[in-house]
């Protein structure tokens, strides 16, 4: 299968960058080749393969219920671009 | 004082502890060497006054004889860290605009564990942003140039190799005894091979991967990148060990990496994958290859030829799986809670603006290429399958480690390029990749060890691949290897201060 | 639970075209009760400063990486047991991707294709008696947000990110409901078991737990409509509303021509209206894949059968042995299992006295005054200790029922002991037959006239005698005994 441009947008948006027009072009172009080089895997027979879910073969790794961490506030703060009043600042949301 | 900037790790280590040198002196010549390399661009950030404050204490602990057994096993080694590994109040960019001025409020487990382990930090070197790419050419803070040029142009710059590059350029330039990459399909094996090092990547699992940018979850590993097989063994000690803040890092007892190294394979048996002989492969990689056969059958081991009938597929299969990882992994990078943040009107254009900005070329094309496999009715065509692929990959490895305890193939179809050479085809690009990323699909260990020169004077490497979690086997084969090729090949100075 | 109930009626809609159902299923958010978060060590509390309960795995940091509570794990197999469901010893976490400032990492960690709990079932009673099944489709783990607000800046809104990864189960129903009634009878039926099972507080009000609607409406025997979903109502009166209108809302778009549009959308407690929520306008495509930082959460049967064999009593079981053992009626029971601090009171009180007695002091007498006074049954200022106390003064005749009610509001205002008010006022009841004796006679010299009355066959009078007896002994004379004595003399 082949994207157009404005599935190359959508994706875009869905992955909330933004692509001026004029590489948009360029990048439909770049993802159908590597989607086209892609489509060997169909050679491959998986019927009846289970994806891998992990490489490593060990039991998920589980944590007491214990707080040891958080209360932090400066260090949680620390690098945000606009902070206020011990919160998060972003440009006002309508819900 | 350029001779100890020519230390291995391991003499370094014995000349500290005796007390013949000190720290603070050998930092100070890797400083120098450092700020003299700047025309390689290997560090985003160089860290000099910590440096010498990490050598001073270095050296305070080895002068107290009371002291004698607490003194760690890198101490006192400058070292130069990957700028993927967050450093506790040291700018950590991941090669990204997103990130510039990002200042961790924690240090990541794996440098934690080496400055425990007694470690000096020069700096933070550069890489491709996000860990995306082969030749280190796609760092917001410029690309990283090699140390080695090709015998016939002696102008032409040359490229170290990636995602680690800004690590390699470092050890291969003697500017830092040794250095921590990571490898997500090659990020560590292929720079190395490019500059005449050794690098290596242990089974996932074995590090932690906490407090490192993460680009592939599933994939990503931390190694060590040194000047011989030995430093690789003890840098890796420093670095590895049980981390329950990670998940997937496996609560298993370290062996001593160091002792691996007998020297005798006498008896092994190393597989020859005959799907690695590729269509057009150069002949200099060929004979390479051929000679570190004969090398390890010298040396007492069998060499018998083993199918790894998925090959071929690993790549593309990477192809999907990595980037699918890394659009996830890379949504946190928003503008709100750190990092390059671009206003807009609303909510949506900053993101947007942001994301557009702080991402280059490279990233931007995995992540459209991520959120698209991962996307409603393309899922089971492409994620699913490529998994599924992995499992068949993961076969082929265990198959084969039935019948053999190590694998040896080329770490890369070339010798290192000229900047700018592969620029335009993103899938040239991704082939340099082609004999490092079966491993990693897998999660196993490998290293690759420097074996010669290819026939316009640029290092060439051979891999040499494990069972998990069989480091050690990998070290001792790696070691024979690196005795039987005496690679000895150093780029000549052409940067810095020439006297 | 008896199956000879029978089911409900759907609550249908009169429209222009003739009468509409209502298909409704839930999805309920409940926060597991834990110390801390569900991937980190950083503490649940309601009601904390901004910003002070986020580690910086919280917060997304990056490189940060996730490990499970496992007291959350614990928790999510206890209520699906509660629910009767199908427990799976293996599922998997994936993420969930989208874009939102309260969302840190970019994607919430949740179970999509392999939760940690498959199907179940609840039994709903509706006022009427009647009782609805609703079958659970499943549960399954995932992150809290952070909360966005929006009121305290002009252009801003701010973010606070204490609720970022606190541990919620996420329990979703059949499309099963056929009125407001049921969904909300629903709701609290789930939130009674999840307070028995201690594995969610239940308080709405501070957002522990609340629901997404899915309102569809359709005429009877029809396919399934096309849904909306509700988001995050939280209370049972506002989820009534909202269905309410929804439903309506519904009703009017299809007779006018038009077409339901599936959409997530806002209640407005303020008008009682629902509106579409624009920042979720756009097709959502969450790309779902497994979490590579976490691997599959696998556990044996032994550690189910361990959590099993700890399980409480839970509500339907309790009512049924509240009726067959006890002897309450439905109602009765019904009453004093809904919440568990309740049945836990109840059981106290009841333990060896009479239970109907018992139940009808707690959800009479008891129940009166805390209602008056606002006050729930756990900060109630008589212990079950203490009402027992009074029920034995009352059985054994040292105080009468009358007397009872006053000294229990004593006790209620005071906090005292039953024996310890008696004592005090004096209310002991009068049993001694010679000072009864006296009482009688005096009452019947003051009233010789009735007492000729009575002999003459006016055998009504007895209850005047009785109350002036009574009255002189304010209220103490044990009313048996002064019953036996009255008889005698006036016979005599």
């Amino acid at each position: 299968m082949s994207l157009d441009k404005a599935t190359v947008a959508g994706i875009a948006h869905l992955a909330r960058i933004k692509v001026d027009d004029d590489r948009l072009e360029t990048m439909v172009g770049e993802l159908n080749n590597i989607l086209g080089w892609i489509e060997q895997l169909d050679e491959v027979d998986t019927d009846g393969v289970a994806p891998m879910t992990s490489v490593a073969d060990m039991d998920a790794p589980q944590r007491q219920d214990i707080v040891n961490d958080g209360d932090c506030r400066d260090r949680v703060l620390a690098n945000a671009p606009a902070a206020a009043d011990g919160f998060f600042g972003v440009p006002k949301v309508i819900e | 004082m350029s001779t100890l900037t020519d230390l291995t790790l391991a003499q370094a280590r014995d000349k500290l502890k005796s007390r013949e040198i000190s720290s603070r002196e050998l930092t100070e010549a890797h400083i120098v060497a450092m700020e003299d390399a700047r025309d390689l661009n290997a560090f985003i950030t160089e860290t000099p006054e910590h440096a010498l404050t990490m050598a001073d204490a270095a050296d305070a602990r080895i002068k107290d004889e009371q002291n004698g057994d607490k003194i760690g096993p890198i101490e006192g080694i400058p070292v130069a860290i990957k700028d993927l590994y967050c450093t506790e109040g040291v700018q950590t960019t991941a090669a990204s605009h997103i990130l510039e001025g990002f200042k961790p409020q924690y240090e990541s487990t794996v440098t934690a564990n080496m400055w425990k382990a007694g470690g000096v930090m020069l700096g933070k070197t550069n890489l491709d942003e996000f860990a995306m790419g082969s030749s280190n050419e796609t760092s917001y803070f410029g690309n990283v140039i090699s140390p080695w040029r090709r015998t016939d142009d002696n102008a032409g710059q040359i490229v170290p190799g990636g995602s680690s590059g800004g690590s390699a350029s470092a050890v291969a330039a003697r500017i830092a005894i040794a250095a921590t990459g990571t490898d997500t399909g090659g990020s560590i094996r292929q720079p190395a091979s490019f500059v005449g090092i050794v690098g290596m990547k242990p089974t996932y699992g074995r590090c932690s991967r906490w407090g490192i940018v993460a680009f592939a979850s599933s994939l990503d590993q931390p190694g060590p990148m040194t000047r011989t097989v030995r430093d690789s063994a003890i840098l890796l000690q420093a670095m590895a060990g049980h981390d329950p803040k990670d998940s997937t890092s496996v609560n298993q007892p370290l062996p001593d990496f160091e002792a691996a190294l007998t020297g005798d394979i006498k008896g092994l048996k190393i597989g020859i994958p005959r799907e690695y002989r590729m269509d057009g492969m150069a002949s200099e990689i060929d004979d390479l290859w051929k000679q570190g056969v004969k090398w390890l059958e010298d040396a007492g081991a069998t060499c018998v030829e083993i199918s790894l009938p998925h090959t071929k597929y690993a790549l593309p299969a990477y192809y999907i799986v990595a980037p699918a990882e890394a659009s996830s992994n890379l949504a946190r990078y928003d503008g709100v809670r750190y990092g390059l943040r671009v206003d807009g009107d609303s909510l949506e254009e900053m993101y947007e603006a942001t994301r557009g900005e702080g991402f280059g070329d490279e990233v931007q094309r995995r992540v459209l290429i991520g959120t698209y496999v991962l996307s409603a009715g393309y899922y089971d065509a492409y994620y699913l399958k490529a998994q599924k692929v992995r499992t068949r990959i993961a076969e082929d490895f265990r198959n084969a480690f039935e019948q053999v305890d190590a694998i040896l193939t080329p770490t890369a179809p070339s010798a290192a390029f000229a900047a700018g050479e592969k620029g335009d085809d993103p899938i040239a690009m991704y082939l340099n990749d082609i004999f490092t990323v079966p491993a990693s699909m897998a999660g196993l260990p490998g290293i690759s060890v420097p074996a010669g020169l290819s026939a316009d004077g640029l290092p060439l490497g051979l891999q040499v691949l494990g069972n998990a979690f069989d480091e050690e086997t990998v070290f001792r084969v790696g070691s024979v290897l690196e005795q039987a090729a005496a690679f000895d090949a150093r780029p000549a100075k052409w940067w810095g201060d020439k006297s | 639970m008896s199956d000879t109930v029978k089911a409900p009626e759907p609550q249908l809609i009169q429209g222009a075209t003739g009468d509409w159902e209502i298909v409704l299923g839930l999805e309920i958010h409940a926060q597991v009760v834990s110390n801390a978060k569900l991937f980190s060590g950083a503490a649940t509390e309601f009601g904390a400063e901004p910003n002070t309960q986020v580690s910086l795995v919280d917060a997304a940091m990056p490189g940060m990486l996730p490990v499970i509570n496992e007291v959350v794990v614990e928790q999510a197999v206890r209520t699906g047991l509660g629910l009767k469901a199908q427990i799976n010893n293996y599922s998997v976490f994936d993420r969930k991707n989208y874009f939102y400032p309260d969302l840190p990492q970019g994607y919430q960690i949740s179970q999509f294709s392999q939760p940690i709990v498959g199907e179940g079932i609840v039994h709903v009673e509706l006022a009427d008696g009647s009782v609805r099944e609703v079958g659970v489709e499943r549960l399954h783990l995932e992150q809290d947000a952070g909360k966005s607000v929006h009121d305290l800046h002009p252009q801003q809104t701010y973010v606070d990110l204490n609720r970022s990864g606190v541990a919620l189960m996420e329990i979703v129903s059949k499309p099963d409901m056929r009125s407001a009634e049921e969904a909300a009878a629903y709701v609290r039926k789930i939130r009674s078991i999840l307070r028995y099972l201690g594995t969610c507080d239940g308080n709405m009000e501070q957002g522990s737990m609340r629901a997404d609607v899915n309102v569809s409406v359709r005429k009877p025997g029809d396919d399934l409509g096309t849904r909306a979903e509700i988001k995050n109502v939280n209370s049972l009166r506002f989820i009534q509303q909202a269905i309410d209108y929804e439903a309506q809302r519904q009703v009017d778009i299809i007779e006018d021509g038009g077409a339901i549009k599936q959409e997530t959308r806002l209640f407005d407690a303020g008008s009682g209206t629902t509106r579409a929520m624009r920042s979720k306008e756009e097709a959502h495509d969450y790309r779902y894949f497994p979490d590579p930082d976490l691997l599959p959460l696998e556990f044996d049967d032994a550690f189910v059968a361990r959590i099993k064999a700890d399980l409480p009593e839970l509500p339907d079981d309790k009512m049924d042995r509240f009726q067959a053992e006890l002897g309450l009626s439905h109602y009765d029971a019904g009453v004093l299992v809904a919440e568990r601090e309740i049945a836990d009171y109840f059981e106290v009180v009841a333990n060896g006295r009479d239970a109907k007695i018992a139940a009808n002091w707690v959800s009479g007498n008891l129940f009166g005054l805390l209602n008056k006074d606002g006050t729930a049954i756990t900060d109630s200022p008589v212990t079950a200790e203490q009402l027992g106390g009074l029920l034995d003064l009352m059985a054994d005749g040292t105080i009468s029922g009358k007397i009872a009610k006053d000294v229990f509001e004593d006790m209620f205002a005071t906090g005292k002991d039953a024996a310890t008010i008696v004592d005090e006022k004096g209310l002991k009841q009068v049993s001694d037959t010679g000072a009864i004796e006296t009482m009688v006679d005096e009452v019947m010299a003051a009233n010789q006239d009735k007492v000729e009355e009575y002999r003459g066959g006016k055998d009504k009078l007895m209850g005047f005698f009785v109350g002036q007896v009574m009255k002189a002994s304010k209220g103490q004379a044990n009313p048996g005994v002064v019953n036996q004595i009255l008889k005698n003399k006036l016979s005599g």
